[in-house]
């Protein structure tokens, strides 16, 4: 009779989850029960109940219709604006100029990664002013720092022998990179911009709350004025975005094979 | 001139360091009269440029196209401008098709790098240097790959080619009957030492057996058969000194 | 040496390039349009003057105590935030995985006299749980803002909701992939669906189900800093505070307390989920 080996690992992380969360919850003194009863509890049954019918006037669904186009104009620009960046920023950051550039290149490249998009869409609009253009700056700044960073793992990886036979023919170096290595890094390069691109989509939905454009903003807006119904139409259509993209991607991928 | 010798005898490094891919750590080398890694780096690349290499393992990107492949060998001559045009609509098509149809290629002009065999993209490596047109041409076992009656149009190729237009050639063989065949003036490499530098009439069987002593009992050929010493054909260059010492 | 002169091949690539620029103007060009796309806004006097104060005012970071004390109350409270906000989701959505789990079905292994009735059940859960995460957290941060006024309890709700939709997916594809012998034996023998899912299931998925869970409470940071900006507590409410009023120290010191925060986080939870293999 072998007895099953008690693991005690996870429990004991459980437990120590629990102690976590009641801590929590202590720290930050939200009376839930308050919130969900009485008066609290009538508000928001009526708030949460303006949100049915959802607006669904053709002068509004149109306007919704503009915000979905101007939502995948900011991800798709951005999503371009980032690839040239991190293409860019990936050759210093790989090591292929000289060894001294790559720990600054990483730098800047995790500088852009680390801070959240939103907070560039902030930065963005102080420095492009309110609308879609900053939410596209916001997105090209930050996604280039995602995609350098996977840009120049893949030069590293790439071989160095086609390009290193062309110099070796007199060629300049540049020409020399466009024809020995870039056919080989770019499939790689285009795959994980369209995969951003995906994740892309979704973010610019939202930078729009600070005033980035794109349904975003309009969701702002309709809830600043308690237009509730409005905005149930533009939640519907996030969902709607977010569903489309997933099921194509999908079908796309195994479309062109695994 | 034709350079043999046995595995790890340094026939790569010597073709190297002629193109100068490969420093020299002692020792001088002399190119078209001056020490290459002496010049500053404009002048060196328009001494490589004139400098083609057919590498034992082409070194061509797997989703490239032949046409692109091949035009790639003028790259030094071309500058930025017209090589980046190039790649989005090829420049010289009809040049690449006739540099490919004296290998019998021509067909696969538009075929992408990895659809072809190590046979044919070996070939492909040497119409880009037909197509670069350079003063010297280095071949490190150029047909490796190939079988005995391709190898022999292939090394034809090459060696009428440097005839033809006056460059030097230097290629380093495995198949020795190969090297008495076509070239004028064969040098064994044994160790990294020249054992010896001479017209093919002049090679005795006992000179090569010693040769590859270390690697073989049997002199390399290019269908194992025993290696016929030619009686006197020996092609003599047309008139221009080589271009290296 | 002549032979016949073929007429120069034309570059069977050429259309299909042609083609595919012609395709990415037509697409490119409403696409500026659209996304307001204009460089030389950037170089407008009036906002360069501001962007340039306000990015000078970044060095040095804001260390006055008084503030430091600001900064470490407001990541305790997003750390506090993004942890209340996963009990929540665990409450939520580990229940609802339970309900979805086909492991746990009776009418699987006997009689399937009600087996429209398991479905019916089923769908609409399911349908709930996608709505949970089709909505981005933040919106739902925005939603509870509106609903429960600005500060933290907007925060641990919108993660509560969104995340317990996330792990509920991903619970169930947990149990889904375990080995379901031991739940379905436990049935077969007549036990409550419970005590299947306690002895059967849960001891073969719990080290995955911890790993994610921990996985996730990092992501958790991350959303919670994020949805701070419209309003709901912590560390991202503070900062938006201070670049609405373009103090550039405060929102530097701000900017490396939330780096901070992620580095921990990714260590603490690399850490648990090393210790769980």
């Amino acid at each position: 009779m072998s007895a099953r080996p008690f693991i005690a690992a996870p429990w004991a992380v459980l437990a120590a989850a629990v102690a976590a969360s009641a801590a929590s919850f202590a720290y930050l003194g939200v009376d839930f029960i308050a919130l969900f009863t009485g008066d609290s509890a009538s508000q928001m049954a009526r708030f949460a109940a303006g949100f049915f019918p959802p607006d669904l006037s053709p002068e509004f669904v149109a306007r919704t219709g503009r915000g979905v186009a101007e939502t995948l104009a900011i991800s798709a620009l951005g999503t371009i604006l980032a690839a040239a960046g991190g293409a860019l920023l990936a050759l210093p950051a790989s090591g292929r100029w000289s060894v001294w550039l790559r720990p600054p290149a990483r730098l800047v490249l995790n500088v852009l990664r680390a801070i959240p998009e939103l907070v560039w869409a902030v930065f963005m609009v102080l420095a492009a002013g309110l609308g879609p253009f900053a939410g596209c700056l916001a997105l090209a700044v930050h996604t280039s720092g995602v995609l350098g960073r996977l840009f120049a793992e893949t030069l590293e990886n790439a071989p160095p022998e086609p390009a290193a036979a062309l110099r070796n023919a007199g060629s300049g170096a540049t020409v020399a990179f466009l024809y020995g290595t870039l056919p080989v890094v770019l499939p790689q390069y285009v795959s994980y911009a369209l995969y951003r691109w995906e994740y892309n989509i979704r973010m610019a939905a939202v930078l729009g709350f600070v005033g980035a454009g794109g349904l975003g903003q309009m969701l702002y807006v309709s809830l600043s004025v308690f237009k509730t119904h409005e905005a149930s139409t533009l939640i519907l259509a996030m969902i709607a975005i977010v569903t489309v993209v997933d099921v194509a991607s999908a079908w796309l991928r195994r479309f062109l094979g695994s | 001139m034709a350079v043999i010798g046995p595995s790890g005898a340094g026939k790569t490094s010597l073709l190297r360091v002629l193109g100068t891919a490969l420093r020299p750590t002692r020792g001088g080398l002399t190119i078209g009269g001056s020490d290459p890694w002496r010049l500053a780096r404009p002048a060196l690349r328009r001494l490589r440029a004139r400098i083609g290499t057919v590498h034992q393992a082409p070194p061509l990107p797997p989703r490239q196209r032949v046409v692109t492949a091949v035009l790639a060998g003028r790259l030094g001559a071309w500058g930025f401008w017209k090589g980046f045009a190039s790649l989005a609509h090829p420049l010289d098509i009809a040049g690449a098709r006739a540099a490919l149809a004296r290998l019998d290629l021509d067909e696969r002009l538009f075929d992408r790098c990895d659809r072809l065999s190590g046979g044919q993209l070996q070939r492909v490596g040497v119409a880009r240097v037909l197509y670069q047109r350079p003063d010297l041409i280095l071949a490190d076992e150029p047909v490796s790959a190939l079988d005995p009656q391709l190898s022999d149009l292939t090394v034809g190729v090459l060696a009428t080619e440097a005839q033809a237009r006056g460059v030097s050639l230097v290629a380093s063989l495995h198949a020795v009957d190969l090297a008495l065949k076509w070239f004028p003036r064969i040098i064994g490499l044994r160790d990294g030492t020249i054992a010896f530098d001479l017209p093919p009439a002049r090679v005795t069987r006992p000179m090569l057996r010693e040769l590859y002593a270390a690697e073989s009992r049997v002199v390399p050929t290019q269908d194992n058969e025993p290696v016929a010493l030619p009686d006197a054909r020996p092609r003599a260059v047309a008139g221009a000194p080589p271009l290296c010492r | 040496m002549s032979a016949a002169v073929l007429p120069v091949p034309r570059d069977p690539a050429l259309g299909t390039r042609l083609v595919l620029v012609a395709v990415a103007l037509l697409l490119l060009w409403p696409a500026i349009e659209l996304a307001e796309f204009d460089p030389r806004k950037l170089a407008d006097p009036g906002t360069l003057a501001v962007m340039g104060r306000f990015l000078s005012t970044f060095f040095p970071p804001a260390t006055s105590p008084e503030f430091l004390a600001l900064v470490l109350r407001s990541t305790i409270e997003t750390l506090a935030l993004a942890t209340a906000g996963m009990t929540l989701a665990v409450l939520l959505g580990l229940p609802l995985a339970m309900l979805v789990s086909e492991s746990l079905s009776t009418s699987r292994i006997g009689p399937a006299r009600h087996a429209w009735l398991g479905l019916a059940a089923r769908l609409p859960v399911r349908a709930v749980l996608i709505f949970m995460r089709s909505i981005p957290e933040i919106v739902w941060a925005l939603l509870f803002v509106r609903a429960v006024g600005l500060g933290a309890a907007a925060g641990v709700l919108a993660i509560g909701i969104s995340y317990a939709g996330m792990l509920g997916k991903v619970y169930f594809e947990i149990f889904e992939s375990g080995d379901t012998r031991p739940a379905r034996a436990l049935l077969e023998s007549g036990s409550a669906r419970v005590h299947a899912f306690a002895y059967g299931i849960v001891p073969v998925a719990l080290p995955e189900l911890v790993s994610y869970t921990v996985y996730r409470w990092e992501c958790a940071i991350r959303a919670s800093v994020v949805m701070g900006f419209v309003g709901a507590g912590g560390l991202g409410q503070q900062m938006e505070l201070s670049m609405r009023m373009l103090a550039g120290g405060e929102v530097a010191t701000m900017l490396l307390a939330f780096l901070a925060l992620v580095m921990i986080a990714d260590g603490v939870s690399a850490l648990l989920r090393r210790v769980l293999v």
